[in-house]
């Protein structure tokens, strides 16, 4: 028991012998590691690498999307996550943010309070507490106060992004994925974003997917660099950048001769 | 070589360019050309009958004089119990295949047989009509056997607007949605059916438009040559604008020229009514961007 406890706490998540299909086409193959709890882990790679479908088989997306097969065990907090009976309670301890900023049609209130609504909080003060709180971590809340009624989805892209990281906080997650969230976003508010990871991490576990190696090498603890389906290396990120790395493709890749 | 660099080949490509221009408006006008002749010529024949009796009064004398009251009031009860039926069906439906169903070989079978079924041509769902719901579920010929099969000829309609519209809302919207823990039900209906609902009613009035001027389909499940009373109950034959205007025309003689250009003219202002009705209402949720 004392053993199992102390497993838990060595690792956030567990991930054994991933692999990720989509119909014949294999798009992660055997991906085994670990990720500590309240580390930022860093994904880094050339695109078509598996970053994403990994981050869609940890909250069980695949699901949700025709033809995708992930087998495998990616264990959150020591349970598999298949094993979950009740997949959306298993979502909601999941934050997610997309490379391209999803601010749903709804008010900018709305977009923030919809995910405490699915899980049962319906009282106003309560919503506006919430609302207020993950508005100002996510650095949004002196720009929108005056109209969290105004559709969230015509806010410029770098309030979404902002946006979404306060929908993801309203979830109240211990894990938080995001995908390659600057992508869209000016180099301030990416900035900014980058800020908030750094105080997140005290109260949860980031994974960060990016395909900028300077944004891994300023956030990320250790950092995982996946190559066409392949986890090359995973180490911490001062090693990889130090260049004690184990793998040839993982320099090539960081001193920029691919991807 | 004009002035300011122009080439000949610049000088051919405008010429070029506005003999396209006007082929394609010359095509748009011939096409808009038959609608103001046939539009034109009912009001020039028919609007000498037009007056409020036309509207509020039964037809008297063997069909040849009074008004339309029936058929109009038969019509409008034809349509309410035909989109009663095939409104919730349709969406339903629509809902299932492009939110639930997965993306397979059933799906994609069931798909291609409702853009076939839009295919039918409305005498043989006419038939099916009567062999289904005159006869099987013996509602007679009535407004019920007449509406319904109405509903499954216009359900195809239903079907294919409704899921054009659902699946106009972008994927990354459902994907968010789920990923906040939302199941397929709170995503459809917190996101996406409020931002289709617009086209869904454009669909639904679509057919609405086209159920009005349907004739075949009703002509031996429920709709009748001539009634006495308006209808009082969905068990009732009713009169309709479109075979009324086909009996005026053809069963009867002794009709003055009149009577059956006004019937038509009535018929199409219903149709256009609904699709400008359909078109402003389109316009108006377009005016409000969401994303």
């Amino acid at each position: 028991m004392v053993e199992v406890e102390r497993d838990t706490a060595v690792s956030k998540l567990e991930v054994e012998g991933l692999t990720i299909r989509y119909g014949e086409t294999v798009a992660l193959k055997d991906v085994s590691l670990d990720v500590r709890p309240n580390e930022i882990l860093g994904i880094i790679g050339p695109a078509n690498s598996g970053k994403t479908s990994f981050l869609r088989a940890i909250n069980r997306m695949d699901e949700m999307t025709d033809g995708m097969h992930v087998s495998g065990r990616i264990a959150l907090d020591g349970t598999d996550v298949r094993r979950w009976r009740n997949v959306y309670a298993l979502r909601r301890r999941i934050g997610v943010v997309f490379p391209l900023p999803v601010g749903l049609p709804l008010s900018i209130f709305d977009n923030v309070a919809l995910s405490p609504r699915l899980r049962g909080v319906h009282d106003r003060a309560s919503l506006e507490e919430i609302v207020e709180r993950c508005l100002t971590r996510a650095a949004l809340w002196d720009e929108v106060k005056d109209r969290l009624h105004s559709l969230g989805s015509l806010l410029s892209g770098g309030q979404q992004q902002r946006l979404t990281i306060a929908r993801a906080l309203s979830q109240e997650p211990d894990l938080l994925l995001l995908d390659e969230f600057s992508i869209a976003v000016d180099p301030v508010t990416t900035m900014r974003i980058e800020d908030i990871l750094k105080e997140l991490r005290e109260e949860m576990t980031i994974i960060l997917v990016t395909n900028l190696v300077q944004q891994a090498r300023r956030l990320a603890d250790r950092t995982a660099f996946f190559l066409k389906g392949d986890l090359v290396e995973v180490g911490p990120t001062e090693d990889l950048f130090m260049r004690r790395v184990r793998d040839r493709r993982t320099t090539d890749y960081l001193e920029g001769r691919f991807g | 070589m004009s002035a300011f660099g122009a080439t000949d080949l610049d000088l051919s490509n405008r010429r070029r360019e506005r003999a396209f221009r006007g082929l394609f408006g010359a095509m748009t006008a011939l096409l808009i050309l038959p609608v103001i002749l046939i539009l034109g010529m009912l009001v020039w024949k028919g609007h000498s009958v037009f007056s409020l009796e036309f509207f509020l009064a039964h037809p008297r004398n063997g069909m040849t004089e009074g008004g339309i009251l029936p058929a109009l009031v038969g019509t409008l009860y034809l349509v309410a119990v035909a989109l009663f039926a095939s409104v919730p069906l349709g969406v339903a439906a629509a809902i299932y295949l492009s939110e639930y169903a997965p993306d397979n070989l059933l799906t994609r079978l069931i798909n291609l047989a409702i853009i076939n079924l839009a295919g039918v041509p409305s005498i043989v769902h006419a038939l099916f009509g009567v062999g289904a719901f005159v006869l099987f579920f013996d509602f007679g010929t009535s407004i019920l056997a007449a509406s319904l099969t109405l509903a499954v000829m216009t359900l195809p309609v239903v079907i294919v607007a409704t899921r054009e519209s659902l699946q106009a809302v972008p994927q990354a919207f459902r994907e968010a949605s789920w990923s906040l823990g939302a199941t397929r039900w709170q995503t459809i209906r917190r996101i996406v059916l409020p931002n289709s609902v617009s086209g869904i009613l454009t669909g639904v009035i679509l057919e609405v438009s086209r159920t009005v001027g349907e004739t075949a389909p009703i002509m031996f499940t429920g709709a009748t040559f001539y009634v006495a009373f308006l209808p009082m109950s969905v068990f009732d034959q009713t009169m309709a604008m479109s075979y009324h205007l086909y009996t005026i025309t053809t069963q009867v003689p002794g009709v003055p020229e009149a009577l059956p250009f006004a019937v038509a003219l009535t018929l199409i202002a219903i149709v256009l009514l609904l699709n400008s009705v359909s078109i402003a209402f389109r316009m108006v949720l377009r005016g409000k961007k969401k994303w």
